[in-house]
């Protein structure tokens, strides 16, 4: 791979496990617990913010020169709300039953902090490509996590997957995970997870690294 | 000769008490009232206990042995966590659910926080919440006791497979010719069909099919012997029945009609269980006397105030994990003055003397026998390099 795509790849990766929106940098907690209840709502509120998110940090990269510093928030709201509007109409357009589903929270992924954060942190100082490579992984990794907490949430809450029965008729539901605690518990248990993950690999590293200054 | 000063790090007095001791007591004090519990409900009720103990056990062991908790298996902490679990839940609760209470319990309720010791709430109690939320169908459904055939076969729910629905209790009761309201609890059958349960049936447990808990009667005596050991604090129990006795007392007064009478309201559902053995978990409960009080004294009111005015027919569950949330800020305000301390504060103010005499006594948890540990010598010391 040449240096680019080198520098490319990691810039995607980074949102999807380095600097993931919903295990690491524990952001957007509000529609990561609200709308995890199945995994279809999942994957939809997943791709909308993506969608947002890469579309609105181009934006902001292309007009980071000519945006005056004092106004430059103003500025990002209005540019992910014009695209928070056009994935609105697009959803109601495509499924009214998910709309409904997913509610509140899409109108709500104007507050979305990961996408503040990105135009303001990533795409306010970079190119446009770069930035939108960022903002996808960013949007994949936010995925991701959304769909982790849906599937778990979705198989113990329903038994089903995407809708489709793993059980049998026989099932017993676990109600707790349908409610609000349930998203805690879970998001609890996957960072709880990563954290683990992250953990030992440091441990690994550090172990190597005294390997090798030994020798 | 020169003088010779002993330097010594603390402990400088210790007490034959030990964690592992306490908990050895409570736990064979809490075989009789097993015991007891499986002769009311046969062999589900006996593979309850054994399941559920098996789940808190074995996540013990998976946390300790991975570092995550302090602490070791042979303390017995474990074994009354599932002990009481079992106790608590329905004797006909699917295993497969039991278990994930068991491991719920220590996993949530102790684990995360690190283990004996540190936990907030009370870990059984934590387990019998998580189970009530997820699956508030099976935990509400109770059988009769000492049913004839008990000793032979299950209570079909028991033995559902795992993520499975439970079989159906109400047919199975009827097949034995018994109606659904014979396995109702007492509390139940009084919140939903305002019937009321007799002095002897809520005392003793014997008599009837009533879907009662061991005898209230056994569980006080044996938390009266772990009082006279100070294994436990009588101080907590004493509180939470006599405020829960006066409020519903009080309310009784008001509204006979509408409210049972204070001796229902005291040996129904699992008060003197909860007040006996989990408000007093020493973890979770303030060590302040006067907190010791206020504390069970909040258990009392709530439990009242959540069976009468809530939807769910037992509150006990609730009052005590919302009183362990509540100890550390009892703990804080009940503190006692110190011995020669603010004895004159000055012109105006009140004469405040010592709360409690210099008698080590007043705190029960205290142990008589305290000896001085004889010093030991480091045996490998550290090579001077």
């Amino acid at each position: 791979m040449t240096p680019t795509t080198t520098r490319g790849w990691d810039e995607f990766m980074e949102g999807i496990w380095r600097q993931n929106p919903v295990f690491v940098m524990v952001l957007g907690m509000c529609p990561t617990l609200a709308v995890t209840v199945s995994a279809e709502n999942a994957l939809s509120m997943g791709i909308s913010t993506a969608l947002v998110l890469i579309a609105s940090c181009g934006l902001v990269s292309m007009m980071r020169d000519i945006t005056p510093k004092e106004v430059r928030i103003a500025v990002y709201i209005v540019i992910i709300a014009t695209f928070v509007t056009v994935v609105d109409y697009a959803i109601q357009a495509i499924s009214l039953a998910l709309y409904d589903a997913l509610g509140a929270f899409i109108q709500l992924i104007v507050v979305n902090c990961i996408i503040l954060g990105r135009a303001e942190a990533h795409a306010a100082k970079n190119p446009p490509l770069p930035a939108m490579i960022n903002a996808a992984g960013m949007g994949a990794g936010f995925t991701i996590g959304l769909l982790a907490l849906g599937v778990v949430r979705e198989i113990l809450g329903a038994g089903t997957l995407f809708g489709v029965s793993l059980f049998g008729a026989g099932f017993q539901p676990w109600v707790i995970m349908v409610l609000p605690p349930g998203g805690f518990f879970v998001l609890g248990s996957w960072l709880l997870l990563f954290a683990a993950v992250e953990r030992r690999k440091q441990r690994k590293l550090a172990e190597q690294g005294e390997v090798g200054q030994n020798v | 000769m020169t003088a010779s000063i002993e330097i010594r790090s603390a402990p400088h007095v210790s007490g034959p008490r030990t964690v592992e001791k306490i908990m050895r007591h409570v736990v064979w004090s809490l075989l009789p009232i097993c015991a007891f519990y499986v002769f009311q409900y046969g062999l589900s009720a006996l593979a309850s206990i054994v399941v559920v103990t098996a789940a808190c056990l074995l996540t013990e062991r998976f946390f300790v042995r991975t570092g995550t908790q302090a602490g070791s298996l042979s303390d017995f902490s474990a074994v009354i966590t599932g002990l009481l679990l079992a106790l608590t839940l329905p004797p006909g609760f699917p295993l497969w659910m039991g278990a994930v209470a068991g491991i719920t319990a220590i996993a949530l309720g102790k684990a995360l926080f690190g283990g004996i010791g540190f936990n907030v709430f009370n870990p059984a109690l934590v387990g019998r919440a998580f189970v009530q939320a997820a699956f508030p169908t099976a935990i509400a459904t109770y059988t009769p006791s000492l049913l004839a055939g008990r000793f032979g076969e299950f209570i079909p729910s028991s033995l559902a497979w795992p993520f499975m629905l439970p079989a159906d209790t109400a047919a199975w009761l009827q097949s034995k010719h018994l109606d659904a309201l014979a396995g109702a609890t007492p509390l139940a059958k009084w919140k939903f069909d305002g019937v009321l349960a007799g002095a002897g049936e809520l005392l003793t447990s014997l008599s009837g099919h009533m879907a009662v808990g061991p005898s209230p009667l056994l569980i006080l005596a044996c938390g009266a012997y772990l009082a006279a050991r100070r294994y436990l604090d009588w101080r907590i129990p004493a509180a939470i029945l006599g405020s829960a006795g006066v409020t519903a007392w009080i309310l009784f007064g008001l509204d006979p009609l509408r409210y049972p009478n204070p001796f229902f309201m005291l040996f129904s559902g699992g008060l003197v269980l909860g007040a006996v053995y989990m408000a007093t978990d020493m973890a979770t409960s303030p060590v302040t006397p006067k907190g010791m009080w206020v504390y069970g004294a909040l258990i009392g009111l709530l439990t009242v105030v959540i069976r009468y005015y809530s939807g769910l027919p037992e509150g006990v569950m609730y009052a005590i994990l919302i009183a362990n949330a509540a100890s550390p800020l009892i703990e804080k305000i009940t503190q006692p003055t110190p011995f020669g301390k603010s004895a004159m504060t000055g012109m105006g103010k009140r004469r405040k003397g010592a709360t409690y005499p210099l008698n080590p006594g007043y705190i029960s948890r205290e142990d008589a026998g305290a000896v001085t540990p004889k010093k030991r010598f480091l045996r490998n010391k550290p090579k001077k390099s």
